[in-house]
């Protein structure tokens, strides 16, 4: 089949291209088992090496390839042309500045990110053993769902919470907070609870739920910032997550 | 031009270089980062099925047993020392992974759950062993992030998207690194008192391969061109499980989880070329049986050029009930435990594993060659494991060699851990006490002149058509399966296209912010530079060993062949000008500390 690519540019370095714009592709002998990624190398290496845009493993585990496609957000790599149907349009992921064609300045995510203290915490003496500390299997699994996450952004860049104030810290910044608030062995829940409660924290989420279909990992992320803002009503993380009730993925 | 100085400089932050990082900055050292790709990005994430580590949580194991199949696993081309090392310090390593918070699946008894993989057994062979530890079948991404959250923690200093693309040495030092910011085409240079590179493999040399599109090489690539010497590069890993046609690897946890591999007939075929352990014999074995099946006609589809690989449970429960074993497997279990195998398989494949088996392809998966170092990851010159001040190197892109002829599964994530944690304590000490070498004049004068060439390229030829051809030619001539005269004809196919590349290259974008297209061009020249040595170094064994299996030299030669292959690359040009030529030293003996004292660490016929 034949499909015809409609791709937001802007090169901040060639006069007449340094203000954004669309510009049209067509790939012939496309088979709807393409990916959107490999459609979009196409284009690069048989078209226009000008085109910017980022990808790594191209299978839906480094979170490089974020955009927003036919309106919504995705990785590239993940989405196949038989979803999209012959026209594609492809522009870079919403609210974070644009540095060339897709690719967008990923540092004020990585900031909110920072923010939340993405890191495990536990001041204990590690188990006279040398062992590992003990967890319940089902403890285990309250965190299942939050540890898939990849940073992409997808998420966050389709939360219009965010696109209109930037503070905002975004769904994927709560959604690394909640794997450590309901990690039983992590000790630093009241301050990250601390660090959400703030005006620019968990309260601007509205609940408009894009971000949990825009997840390429499928993480019910409205489900995650719904459990962090309880556990701040409540003032702890105890008995907000009944493990009987998590989803299996798959 | 900007000049940045630290102690240390790590080159690429997948799981070896954040390890580096993260024990060299808790050892008191000023450390620098710097990773063409935000460190989330690295392929590490890619990793699924565990991480291997006698910890015995199900079953009696010990480390001695973790480096018998290590060294077995490798052909007894691993160096017994480092397998030992490798297997001792795992179990350290996995419990401070665990500590960092790493979520690992648990056992009944909330320890860290283990699964069995390919080659791993207990008691010397006896019987498959569970000793994979696992975070689902993502344990990879979970040690990725875990790291890059600790380095967060302990302000390690990242330098995002700058492309190592030149090594700095002086005085017979390292002395840094030139590199390339991304987002602004500017060169930097970073001057320290070590270097280490964490830079991964080179997968992209081959058609078909699990490795990322950004895993060229360019760190071991830089290192080769400034005389340093690539070890082993004929030992190349295909993975059995691909997924057909896309390369993307599934994971060996399928079969650890009792995932069986079946030809077009429903026959189990493992069960004829390795009768003890059948499916979980070590991946060069089960990726030339695939082979062997094709051959035969034995293939699934039209094309008759795959075969199924079947997780299905009540095809696992089968063969359980089968063998004699009280355990049985679930939906449920399945898709909890092998998640992302489901999500790849039904979003590239359209197939669903739990109600189909899934089509699957050998993979061009892990360079079990590289950088040569000693256990510390001090990078080490030539056969008398002379090293090179300053410059460390740790991972895939490193050989140790603890995985000799081929690897087994898990034990990358083990190298990664252990390794990039011995390197960041030896440089955290080698900076204490070492003085600052001063940088030569104009550290970054070639690497600007070679950019710059390469911007005013007016040729025909574009890098993916070169690229297209080289991964052509590799995987038909330097594959699972080879012979002299496929070898010298992807040789000299290679040869041909790096002259190609020098004066027939042209591409479109000028720039200098985030131009991709240029920086692709420069990956394809380290490439180039790889599958050369590659070709070069395979050539020159005449024996079968491991993943380097030669069809007109079908048997193991111990008499000949227990050494390492280095390779020197000589002549006057650091880049493609000029001529070059690769010479080839045979005299690096393999380690058999074990053997000598005990005797079942001594080379002999490999069966599974």
């Amino acid at each position: 089949m034949e499909v015809t690519f409609r791709i937001r540019r802007y090169n901040p370095e060639e006069p007449g291209k340094n203000k954004p714009y669309w510009q049209e592709f067509t790939l012939k002998d496309v088979k709807e088992t393409d990916r959107v990624l490999e459609l979009l190398h196409r284009v690069k290496w048989e078209q226009d090496g000008t085109l910017g845009f980022r990808r790594s493993c191209s299978h839906g585990i480094c979170g490089s390839d974020a955009m927003r496609i036919n309106g919504r957000n995705a990785l590239a790599c993940k989405l196949l042309i038989r979803s999209c149907g012959p026209k594609v349009q492809v522009e870079p992921i919403l609210g974070l500045p644009v540095l060339k064609d897709l690719i967008v300045d990923m540092e004020p995510f990585f900031a909110h990110y920072r923010s939340v203290m993405p890191f495990f915490v536990n001041n204990d003496p590690v188990p006279a053993d040398g062992r590992e500390r003990l967890q319940d299997a089902e403890e285990q699994q309250i965190i299942n769902d939050t540890t898939n996450c990849i940073l992409c952004a997808c998420c966050t860049t389709s939360c219009p919470s965010f696109w209109a104030n930037g503070e905002y810290v975004g769904p994927a910044a709560m959604v690394q907070a909640h794997r450590f608030i309901f990690d039983t062995r992590d000790q630093a829940s009241q301050e990250r609870i601390a660090v959400l409660a703030e005006p620019d924290g968990v309260w601007r989420c509205r609940t408009i739920f894009n971000c949990t279909p825009a997840c390429p990992r499928g993480i019910e992320v409205t489900r995650a910032i719904g459990e962090v803002k309880l556990a701040i009503m409540r003032g702890t993380r105890e008995g907000i997550i009944n493990p009987k009730d998590i989803k299996v993925h798959g | 031009m900007q000049t940045h100085q630290f102690d240390a400089i790590i080159v690429g932050a997948g799981g070896a270089g954040l390890m580096a990082a993260l024990y060299a900055s808790k050892g008191g050292a000023n450390v620098a980062v710097v990773s063409k790709l935000y460190p989330t990005r690295s392929h590490t994430g890619a990793a699924l099925g565990g991480i291997g580590a006698a910890l015995g949580n199900y079953e009696e194991d010990k480390p001695l047993w973790h480096a018998y199949d290590t060294v077995k696993g490798g052909d007894y081309l691993a160096d017994q020392n480092a397998a030992k090392v490798l297997a001792e310090n795992a179990v350290d390593a996995v419990i401070e992974l665990e500590h960092m918070g790493l979520p690992f699946d648990r056992t009944p008894e909330g320890r860290i759950s283990q699964r069995r993989f390919g080659g791993h057994t207990s008691n010397f062979g006896e019987k498959p062993v569970r000793r994979a530890c696992h975070a689902a079948d993502r344990t990879g991404h979970m040690i990725l992030q875990t790291l890059y959250q600790q380095c967060i923690k302990n302000q390690v200093r990242f330098f995002d998207e700058f492309h190592v693309v030149d090594v700095i040495m002086n005085q017979g030092a390292c002395v840094g690194v030139v590199a390339l910011q991304l987002g602004t085409g500017e060169i930097h240079v970073f001057h320290g008192k070590a270097t280490l590179f964490a830079t991964g493999g080179w997968g992209r040399v081959w058609q078909i391969t699990s490795n990322a599109h950004t895993l060229t090489g360019d760190g071991a690539a830089a290192v080769f061109r400034r005389g340093i010497p690539m070890q082993d590069m004929e030992f190349y890993q295909f993975h059995p499980t691909g997924l057909y046609g896309l390369g993307v690897l599934l994971t060996e946890g399928i079969r650890g989880e009792g995932g069986i591999i079946l030809n077009r007939n429903g026959e189990r075929f493992m069960e004829k070329y390795a009768p003890k352990i059948k499916d979980l014999a070590s991946r060069d074995v089960v990726s030339r049986s695939i082979y062997l099946e094709l051959r035969a006609g034995n293939g699934v589809g039209p094309n008759k050029d795959y075969v199924h690989l079947d997780i299905r449970p009540s095809t696992v429960n089968r063969y359980l009930a089968e063998a004699g074993e009280t355990r049985r497997v679930d939906e449920a279990y399945v898709a909890r435990v092998l998640a992302e195998t489901l999500d790849v398989c039904r979003t590239y494949a359209g197939v669903d594993p739990l109600t189909e088996p899934m089509p699957i392809q050998p993979t061009a998966h892990y360079a079990m060659g590289g950088i040569p170092t000693n256990v510390d990851a001090e990078v080490v010159i030539d056969e008398n494991w002379t090293v090179l001040p300053g410059m460390y190197a740790a991972g895939e892109c490193a050989c140790v060699s603890c995985h000799g002829a081929n690897r087994l599964g898990t034990n990358s994530l083990v190298d990664l851990i252990v390794f990039g944690r011995r390197g960041g304590m030896k440089i955290a000490e080698y900076v204490k006490k070492a003085d600052l070498i001063p940088l030569p004049p104009n550290p970054a004068g070639e690497t600007e002149a070679e950019f710059k060439r390469l911007r005013a390229s007016k040729g025909k030829t574009r890098p993916y058509e070169i690229r297209k051809q080289m991964q052509k030619v590799m995987m038909e001539g330097v594959g699972v399966f080879r012979d002299e005269k496929a070898m010298q004809n992807a040789l000299n196919v290679v040869r041909e296209l790096r002259e190609r590349y020098r004066t027939d290259l042209t591409f479109d974008d000028r720039g200098y912010k985030y131009n991709t297209d240029a920086l692709e061009a420069w990956e394809l020249g380290c490439l180039l530079d790889l599958a050369e040595v590659t070709a070069v170094s395979a050539l020159e064994r005449k024996e079968s060993r491991g993943g380097h299996s030669r069809e007109d030299y079908k048997d193991r030669d111990d008499k000949n062949w227990l050494v390492h292959t280095l390779a020197y690359r000589k002549g006057s040009a650091v880049y493609q000008e000029g001529q070059t030529s690769i010479e080839l030293n045979l005299k690096k003996k393999v380690d058999m500390s074990l053997a000598a004292e005990d005797p079942r660490f001594i080379p002999k016929e490999r069966v599974y």
